[in-house]
């Protein structure tokens, strides 16, 4: 019988299945970062448990890490419990151990979900987990990989398995040429825009099609990333030449003999023809314009040359009130043009767009030009040491502290707001990141999300901008 | 774990979609090594910035049954969400869907994340709304939430597997545990297999 992709990743992990389909599913990779993790790490001391298999783990700090004061050491962690979380991980990589860590401070440290391709940890054929939602980035790799929360960060650590149920094949097809000026961020807010953020709640959603197949791992992972932010656990995409080639010669990946044959095996972690979805979406990629999301949950998004939506063409009450409360929260009026949107700050980074193409991409918008007078801050936090590093031999953080940016060390930063990274109250910002919700980055703070060449020409403008026109 | 059979409980209505995990429990409150003391920062924000807001009512003050809406807990991932409201008082909370994640979380927790149909929840919208003091009945082994006068009856489904956790307070970690030759065997198996993944 034909498979999808998720069929194939299930398939090769169930260890045992219950009749009511309660399946013990065997966990090849877990990343584990700070906050998530010290009340499993203190529940395995309890109970006298040990790690499974230690070889499985990839830990770094990365949530709460400040991105400046790198020079004071750990004293440059000023809130004291980001501090004793930090510490708290530390010690725990001493007592249980792990594949590899990269503490705070350390060169390859960086947001796990960038770090875990980045070192070639994580691999095509995989499950993946980790105690944080944006886990579905690693889906780019045709991996199975979902967020759990931390009695299943326990659990794993203790039996190497999760318990859980199969999901349901759901499958986005976008076919066709990208216009200038669309992004990988501008397709994955377009598809959440289409289905809502509840649209893919207890499926795996395989991304595919012409458009999907033409973006760079970079651009696979920013899509796969918001699935969550469609409401399902896990996105991913099969694997094909670009997939390949990412991995080749990464620090974890197999090498030689190991790596022609892993190859041969990768090559079929793909949908089958005629495999059978139980729910399929496509979007038209040449319909897909630039996104702006105006309100507090990601499927509150409209196209940059729209204007705010007016609630009271909304027929569904529910949804009518929410789009009131949003408004409000967001200070905003219906009817006006996305682009007469004044913004304070802008941050580009996160899980969902900090890698190096996504920096090169701000860059090339911001050369030569100056942040506008009413944007407060600017800032790039990079997804990893290795990209910035990688950045710096490119003298893109020159171009970026030219035009007034502020160039960070990296980590999850003003993406969530646990490190001093954050937005005040009643402040607008274009992020690059993944959600808007209320007090996301600050409380009382207002975010838009948007594609890291939106970001970098809304900081110039000082206002939303159409990129397609931006010369 | 702690065992759930019957809660007859106040309710609590939060009547809004799409609660997200970031507003059961804002960051800010995130910053411990524990898995209690959550309580100070549940709906934090909501709390602090709207003196009308639900939990900031006296007559709502020990309720142990939360009522909300559509995709209840979308969002991030963090398991301090059912921390923070078990940690109030919360047993269970009433809604016609959640998201994956926080479903699954509460389930490890103790929290009963009951399923209703829009209509259903509605229903108990107007009733909670209606009489003050409203009351209702979650039997978990009967799979029923009804009014303390049984004059309103509703059955809802479970996940078997999950109802037995809950019902016997049962920790999974041991139970998965007794299939521990299994895994091994698993194990070894892909070891040799697909060597690459070790």
């Amino acid at each position: 019988m034909p498979q999808t992709l998720y069929d194939k990743l299930w398939d090769s992990h169930v260890v045992h299945i219950e009749d009511d389909g309660t399946a013990l599913l065997y966990i090849d990779r877990h990343l584990v970062h700070e906050v998530t993790s010290a009340q499993a790490y203190e529940g395995l001391r309890v109970a006298g448990r040990k790690p499974w298999r230690v070889d499985s783990v990839v830990a770094t700090a990365d949530h709460n890490t400040p991105t400046t004061n790198w020079d004071e050491g750990l004293g440059g962690v000023k809130d004291s419990f980001a501090r004793l979380q930090i510490e708290t991980l530390d010690s725990n990589m001493k007592e249980f151990g792990a594949k590899v860590y990269f503490p705070y401070l350390d060169k390859r440290q960086g947001i796990v979900h960038v770090i875990g391709p980045e070192q070639g940890a994580t691999l095509p054929g995989m499950t993946v987990v980790c105690g944080d939602s944006h886990t579905s980035t690693h889906g780019a790799f045709a991996c199975l990989a979902h967020g759990i929360g931390t009695s299943e960060v326990e659990h794993v650590l203790a039996t190497q398995c999760l318990v859980t149920k199969k999901m349901k094949n759901m499958r986005v097809n976008v076919e066709g040429p990208l216009g200038r000026g669309v992004t990988a961020k501008d397709v994955v807010l377009a598809i959440i825009g289409k289905i809502g953020t509840a649209g893919g709640t207890g499926s795996a959603i395989e991304f595919a099609g012409s458009t999907i197949r033409s973006l760079s791992m970079e651009g696979r992972m920013t899509v796969c990333n918001m699935a969550i932010e469609a409401g399902a656990r896990a996105g991913m995409i099969g694997v094909d030449d670009s997939t390949i080639e990412y991995l080749r010669g990464r620090r974890f990946a197999p090498q030689g003999r190991e790596w022609d044959q892993a190859v041969v095996y990768w090559r079929t972690l793909k949908s089958d023809p005629d495999a059978k979805f139980d729910r399929e979406v496509t979007l038209d990629a040449r319909d897909i314009k630039p996104h702006v999301t105006w309100g507090t949950s990601p499927e509150m998004v409209v196209a940059v040359d729209d204007t705010v939506p007016d609630p009271d063409k909304e027929k569904d009450s529910l949804r009518r009130e929410g789009m009131e409360r949003a408004l409000q929260y967001m200070g905003l009026h219906p009817r006006t043009p996305i682009t007469n949107i004044r913004i304070d700050k802008v941050f580009i980074g996160s899980c969902t767009n900090s890698r190096i193409e996504d920096l090169r991409a701000a860059a090339s918008v911001v050369k030569g030009k100056r942040v506008a007078s009413n944007v407060k801050l600017a800032m790039v936090v990079p997804g990893s040491g290795m990209v910035k590093e990688q950045a710096e031999k490119e003298g893109l953080d020159r171009v970026f502290r030219e035009a007034g940016f502020e160039w960070r060390e990296p980590g999850c930063s003003m993406c969530l707001g646990m490190n001093p990274d954050r937005l005040d109250a009643g402040e607008r910002c274009a992020s690059t990141s993944n959600r808007n919700f209320e007090g996301r980055q600050g409380v009382g703070g207002r975010t838009h999300l948007v594609s890291p060449a939106m970001a970098a020409a809304a900081a110039i403008a000082g206002h939303f901008v159409d990129i397609r026109r931006w010369s | 774990m702690e065992k759930f059979t019957v809660v007859n409980g106040l309710v609590a209505p939060l009547d809004r979609a799409n609660v997200d995990t970031d507003q059961i429990i804002p960051k800010q409150y995130l910053a411990s090594i524990k898995r209690t003391g959550f309580a100070e920062g549940l709906f934090g924000d909501w709390r602090k910035k709207d003196p009308n807001f639900v939990l900031n009512q006296p007559r709502f003050k020990d309720a142990t049954i939360l009522l909300s809406r559509r995709n209840f807990g979308c969002g991030s991932s963090r398991e301090h969400a059912p921390w923070a409201l078990v940690d109030w008082g919360f047993r269970c909370v009433i809604a016609p869907s959640y998201a994956d994640i926080f479903f699954t979380n509460s389930f490890n927790n103790g929290l009963l994340p009951v399923i209703l149909t829009e209509s259903e929840v509605d229903r108990l919208f107007h009733e909670c709304n209606a009489f003050p003091g409203f009351r209702l009945v979650v039997d978990l082994e009967q799979q029923t939430v009804s009014t303390t006068n049984q004059s309103l009856s509703m059955h809802f489904d479970i996940d078997p597997f999950r109802k037995y956790c809950l019902v016997n307070g049962l920790d999974e970690i041991g139970l998965t545990l007794r299939h521990a030759d299994k895994i091994r065997a698993f194990e070894a198996r892909r070891k040799t297999q697909l060597p690459w993944y070790f």
